[in-house]
């Protein structure tokens, strides 16, 4: 079955929509937090994916934030993107011996303004290989600035993934809000 | 846990169509994900969308697009409308345009909403090549109850698919 989101753009006609599952929602309150996480993921999905709108108190219109696997903050990350940033497109690597994926974009310090994060974790209890993670993210300020980022990151383990983190060096903003989906095999 | 990705509502035009609309959107559901198939009776650049009737400067949108030769970018603020790059363009091609578009919390009513768009044409004439697109409507903030597509200066092919999901977030 082809992953629903991202991959739906390569899909003619319609989609099969019975085996994709809310498993956790986590929304910002007032005062923020620096980090949100989604805990004891099950493991009868075969593929998980992570929809959501954010925002930081970052000096610029854009932000991004940390994305480790299981709190594993040793070096074993990396990942590659493609990127449009005020109009200049960029691509580069983010390293092979990472302790974190950089996960753009969340959205900056531009009053009611979010970022959309569309991430794909495939295979992500599978104990035999190393997990890949691909996402789509944006945002848009109009005049201020405008960025979209399609990228590729690697956690070189074999663990099944049983919890997910986003850490922000600045404050996560109220309404934000990320929700995790499951995707039957 | 109850399945989601519902669909909402789903259209093949019978005729050819200057724009098609989404309206009457339950605000029952986290996102929104419309799904385009189709094609163009003349060669035309972009498909335009617009949310809940607002013609007035309210819009921006950041493209990243591949055109087969090169990778390039495009900026619009305070247009009338989001426009989605390389996503219309052939005539009388069906089925070589396809668009996924994305709106996210589309029915809160604190945030502007931030539309995420992935949209190609498979062909090699007119405007070929892939598109990612960001989105911005900045109106004070209201939940999205209707949706239009239209083109900038063509119209859908009879055929078209215009295809509309709702997820909801536990």
């Amino acid at each position: 079955m082809p992953i629903l989101g991202i991959l739906a753009s390569q899909i003619t006609g319609h989609l099969s929509t019975n085996s994709y599952e809310s498993i956790q929602t986590v929304t910002v309150g007032v005062g923020g937090q620096s980090s949100i996480s989604f805990t004891s993921i099950p493991s009868t999905y075969k593929h998980l994916q992570i929809r959501g709108i954010g925002r930081t108190n970052s000096g610029n219109f854009y932000d991004a934030t940390q994305l480790t696997f299981n709190s594993d903050s040793s070096a074993s990350y990396s990942q590659h993107y493609l990127d449009a940033y005020n109009g200049t497109v960029s691509a580069s690597a983010g390293g092979v011996s990472a302790t974190y994926i950089v996960n753009y974009y969340l959205g900056g310090n531009t009053s009611n303004t979010f970022s959309a994060n569309i991430i794909d974790i495939l295979d992500y209890a599978n104990t035999n290989k190393y997990k890949t993670v691909r996402s789509l993210a944006g945002i848009d300020a109009n005049t201020t600035g405008g960025a979209i980022n399609y990228s590729s990151g690697s956690w070189q383990k074999t663990n099944a993934i049983t919890s997910i983190t986003f850490t922000s060096t600045n404050t996560i903003q109220q309404y934000s809000s990320f929700a995790l989906y499951g995707i039957r095999g | 846990m109850a399945s989601t990705y519902t669909p909402i509502a789903t259209t093949t035009l019978g005729s050819a169509a200057a724009s098609y609309t989404f309206s009457s959107i339950p605000s029952t559901y986290t996102d929104l994900v419309l799904v385009f198939n189709g094609g163009t009776t003349s060669n035309g650049p972009s498909m335009l969308i617009r949310i809940n009737g607002d013609t007035t400067s309210n819009y921006s949108d950041t493209a990243l697009d591949g055109t087969g030769s090169s990778a390039i970018s495009t900026r619009h603020s305070n247009g009338t409308y989001i426009t989605v790059t390389n996503d219309v363009g052939v005539a009388g091609t069906l089925g070589a345009q396809t668009s996924t578009i994305h709106f996210q919390n589309y029915a809160n009513t604190t945030t502007y909403k931030t539309v995420l768009v992935r949209a190609n044409n498979a062909t090699s004439n007119g405007y070929p090549g892939v598109s990612a697109v960001v989105g911005l409507w900045r109106k004070t903030p209201e939940a999205i109850n209707s949706i239009t597509l239209t083109t900038a200066s063509t119209t859908f092919l009879a055929g078209s698919t215009f295809t509309l999901y709702g997820i909801l977030a536990a």
